[in-house]
């Protein structure tokens, strides 16, 4: 047992109603990589913004090590040598990497002389830790996988002795995740001490010395890595045995349900971010596409849904033409056969703030089978809604609830629920699993899997290679807004990581 | 990351932050009344005497809710539908035009409870046709609906003024209003109601305008929460995006939101001009448009909260008058100074107490109950 860079003892904290964390201990030694999973809402952020003093735990001690601290704020949290790279990288875009490192560490008012000694710094901190990045590129230039070198640096140049990484994979390609293992490692090997908050159990495997697992506000169990196995793990995270990889059968496809032809779609400024993409998509298969985020995958879907205005191209739902470079709209495609589980659940498809029964019927309140005359039939859409989480097994099986209370997974299954029942004919699906808990995840790749066996065209679009591994019938991969590729279920992982990385393009990410 | 605030229990929500809210701000009410020399209690008491004292006093303090109402839901229907209408006080005013055109028309001719219903349409026709102009600007034009409301206001008043100067003044009257209507232009006071408690309207203008206003809220509980209008309208106010994606054809919303927005501004006008002066002056809105924000964002934009408040600043209209009739050197400046620490504590600094009355309300209740409530959450 060598020194613990990091004791908690019996952190608590609650949000009003929610015990977000309950009576927590963790100790983490010194010099190792220390992981913690578990499902979303487990308390995993709350307990790392506790840490990072974000908030306050309400009873609870920290010890840095050691001796016992105070983190009343972030900079109390650098003070004591702690430092985070958060899932959303903070980063002013329109800054070089060398002003974003140094911002709120100027140490005088007038910046020249700090600006040199920031830069001898951020040198030998590149050299010390090889991770190499040019001081005066500008952050929104860089691939997202610097980004996030610039976020341990930044932590770094802080004198941070702990790290904590929340979701670092989230965002990067298999290749630059690897990467980011290396420079992990090699941290580590320097004597710092890392926490990786995580959901993938992969990850876990791969890097971590010990892990501890967290279940509904508490921490369940901690296991040295080595002696541990995913299923384990896996039955920690949920309470119970969960198949990791749900059993298909072959596909039987049959004729063309959704045509995609020379697809061409800019974002607002003006950007090309589906570039002359065509494919077919049968009844009875699953498609899935692959890409590292934000490659053109949002916006296929969108103009497909109608709900963005693509330039050229065209697409045929059941053999009739969608208009999708003029005024297509979305409960018109629903009319037709077209369901679509939006990637923002959040913000798209569905309103927070809405009771659940509301978010139940959201995009076909136009049916009659809800109306009573000219109001709404209350009645109708709570008993409606109750059908579906019954079956669904939402939970809490509260029509009345709002949806911001719901846990990820439940809100995702309030909206495959609405999409799924109405019996499309093409269902298209992007981030199935997004923030979904690993219980919730088989149900959902179950679910999935049932409407291909009903003779529905599934499309999928998920940045989790996983996920598209064992949904698909056939991937397609998308790099920089064309599709770069077409391979089986069986492709490897090694071979997909490649084409998403788009390796004719871009050397760095494949190295 | 997670949610800052807990879920509260309804009278906690609704009933105790609110009232905290409102006594802190007469607390500072008070203050500045001491500065200003004079007795805090003493204009406490003028105050809810001269609101409540009397039958008339109260029939007052309705008279001037019943304005507040209408301009209070108005904001809160577009609110709904995530638009800020301020236009409230110049689609009010354009509305006298619907109002006094239906009483100059049939005023001589057919009794009140026929004039009534010919003068509520004239008002909502005009006030919407006033809103509709903005809300059409910004459904295909993108031009912000804070801004043209505001635009509009400064419109409508020289409108109004041209109309009051040139076309609807009699010939030969010296001042800018219209004739005075006869009976068939003059609404019914609510004495029958007032009896019922042992009351008398006396020389107070409440008239039946407020049971129209009753109505009318109840008419926007209807619509915003019991309708598909309204279910699209709230869609769009808590996300745009998510309206887009069902479906939802926003400037169609856009500008049926603004439209009702407007008539119910509209309709503010049969007060005034049908229920105490019997004919349109100028300038006979007198800020209740602008009143009315401060009532929808009292009352969370619900018509339960609403008439509440509207009462509310019913009294601080009617008990603020009285105080600067008995107390002279309180000037009627005052009563916008409370209005506006009203406003101060209910609307901007809201959230101010909430952490600490949520922390009470918790300890008070206990862990084990409320743990029970969140469990499967």
């Amino acid at each position: 047992m060598g020194e613990l860079a990091i004791e908690l003892k019996g952190i608590d904290k609650s949000f009003g109603l929610v015990h977000a964390n309950r009576d927590i201990n963790l100790q983490v030694r010194k010099g190792t990589i220390h992981g913690i999973i578990g499902e979303n809402g487990a308390g995993k952020s709350t307990l790392m913004s506790i840490l990072y003093g974000f908030y306050q735990a309400d009873s609870g001690e920290i010890l840095v090590d050691g001796r016992p601290v105070q983190i009343r704020d972030p900079n109390a949290a650098i003070a004591a040598g702690i430092g985070m790279v958060h899932q959303h990288f903070m980063l002013v875009e329109n800054f070089t990497v060398l002003e974003n490192v140094m911002l709120g560490a100027e140490e005088s008012r007038i910046l020249n002389a700090g600006i040199a000694k920031a830069r001898a710094e951020l040198k030998r901190l590149e050299k010390e830790y090889a991770l190499e990045v040019n001081p005066d590129a500008v952050i929104e230039e860089l691939p997202v996988g610097l980004q996030q070198r610039v976020e341990i640096l930044k932590a770094l140049y802080r004198k941070a002795d702990i790290l904590i990484l929340d979701e670092p994979t989230g965002v990067l390609t298999p290749a630059e995740a690897d990467h980011l293992f290396r420079i992990l490692e090699q941290l580590k090997a320097q004597g710092k001490t890392i926490i990786l908050i995580t959901h993938k159990l992969r990850e876990i495997m791969a890097i971590t010395d010990e892990v501890s697992v967290m279940r509904r506000g508490e921490m369940v169990a901690t296991r040295e890595t080595d002696k541990t196995s995913v299923e384990e793990l896996a039955e920690l995270m949920v309470g119970r045995r969960v198949l990791l990889r749900v059993q298909k059968g072959e596909a039987q496809p049959g004729d063309v349900k959704l045509s995609v032809s020379n697809l061409t779609v800019r974002d607002s400024r003006g950007v090309t971010m589906v570039d002359n993409v065509s494919f077919d998509l049968r009844a009875g298969e699953i498609v899935g596409i692959a890409g590292v985020a934000g490659n053109g995958q949002s916006e296929l879907l969108e103009a497909i849904a109608g709900i963005r205005r693509a330039v050229s191209g065209s697409v045929a739902l059941n053999g009739e033409a969608i208009d999708v470079t003029g005024h297509a709209d979305p409960a018109e495609l629903r009319r037709r056969g077209l369901a679509h589980v939006p990637e923002d659940r959040h913000h798209v498809g569905l309103v927070l703030k809405f009771e659940e029964s509301e978010n139940a019927i959201l995009g076909y309140h136009d049916d009659p089978k809800y109306r009573r005359g000219l109001l709404l039939d209350i009645d109708a859409i709570r008993a409606d809604a109750e059908e579906k989480i019954e079956k669904y097994d939402i939970r809490p099986p509260n029509t009345r609830l709002k949806t911001a209370n719901f846990s990820g997974g439940n809100q995702q299954k309030i909206v495959l629920a609405r999409e799924m029942e109405r019996d499309p004919d093409v269902l298209i699906i992007g981030q199935p699993t997004r923030g979904v808990d690993v219980g919730a995840i088989e149900f959902i790749h179950k679910r999935i899997i049932e409407m291909r066996d009903q003779g529905k065209a599934v499309l999928l679009v998920s940045v989790e290679l996983d996920e598209i591994r064992a949904l698909s019938d056939r991937i397609l991969v998308m790099f920089a807004g064309r599709i770069v590729g077409e391979r089986g279920p069986d492709a490897t992982e090694g071979e997909l990581g490649l084409l998403m990385a788009g390796v004719e393009g871009r050397k760095e990410a494949a190295e | 990351m997670s949610v800052p605030y807990a879920k509260l229990p309804g009278w906690v929500e609704y009933g105790l932050i609110p009232l905290v809210n409102l006594i802190v701000a007469f607390m500072v009410a008070g203050l500045v009344v001491l500065v200003v020399g004079e007795s805090p209690l003493e204009a406490a008491y003028h105050m809810v005497n001269g609101a409540f004292g009397r039958g008339e006093y109260i029939g007052f303090t309705l008279y001037y809710a019943t304005t507040f109402i209408f301009t209070g839901l108005a904001v809160a229907v577009a609110f709904h539908a995530g638009l800020f209408n301020i236009g409230g006080e110049g689609q009010a005013y354009v509305a006298g035009i619907g109002v006094a055109l239906a009483c100059l028309w049939l005023d001589r001719i057919m009794p009140w409870y026929v004039v009534f219903p010919v003068a509520i349409l004239g008002a909502a026709l005009f006030g919407a046709a006033w809103a509709f102009l903005p809300g059409w600007f910004q459904a295909k034009r993108g031009s912000h609906i804070v801004i043209t409301t505001i635009m509009f206001n400064f419109i409508a008043a020289s409108l109004m003024n041209y109309m009051l100067n040139r076309v609807m003044k009699p010939l030969g009257s010296m001042s800018l209003e219209t004739r005075t209507f006869d009976t068939g232009g003059q609404l019914p006071k609510l004495d029958w109601l007032m009896k019922i408690f042992g009351l008398s309207v006396g020389t107070s203008p409440f008239n039946v305008t407020f049971l129209l206003a009753l109505a009318a809220a109840f008419g926007v509980w209807v619509l915003i929460w019991r309708t598909r209008l309204g279910y699209e309208m709230r869609t769009m106010g808590h996300s745009p995006a998510a309206a887009r994606y069902a479906g939802i054809k926003e400037a169609r919303i856009i500008v049926i939101t603004m439209m009702i927005s407007g008539a119910l501004a509209g309709m503010m006008a049969l007060n005034p001009i049908m229920g105490e002066t019997y004919r349109m002056q100028l300038d006979f809105v007198q800020g209740a448009g602008f009143v009315g924000i401060a009532v929808a964002l009292m009352g969370r934009s619900h018509p339960a909260g609403i008439i509440p408040a509207a009462i509310l600043f019913g009294v601080l209209y009617q008990g603020g008058a009285e105080i600067s009739f008995e107390m002279p050197s309180i000037s009627r400046d005052m009563i916008v100074i409370i209005q506006g620490l009203v406003i101060l504590f209910a609307g901007a600094l809201e959230h101010m107490f909430r952490p600490a009355i949520t922390a009470a309300v918790l300890a008070f209740s206990g862990r084990e109950r409320t743990e029970a409530a969140v469990k499967g959450a």
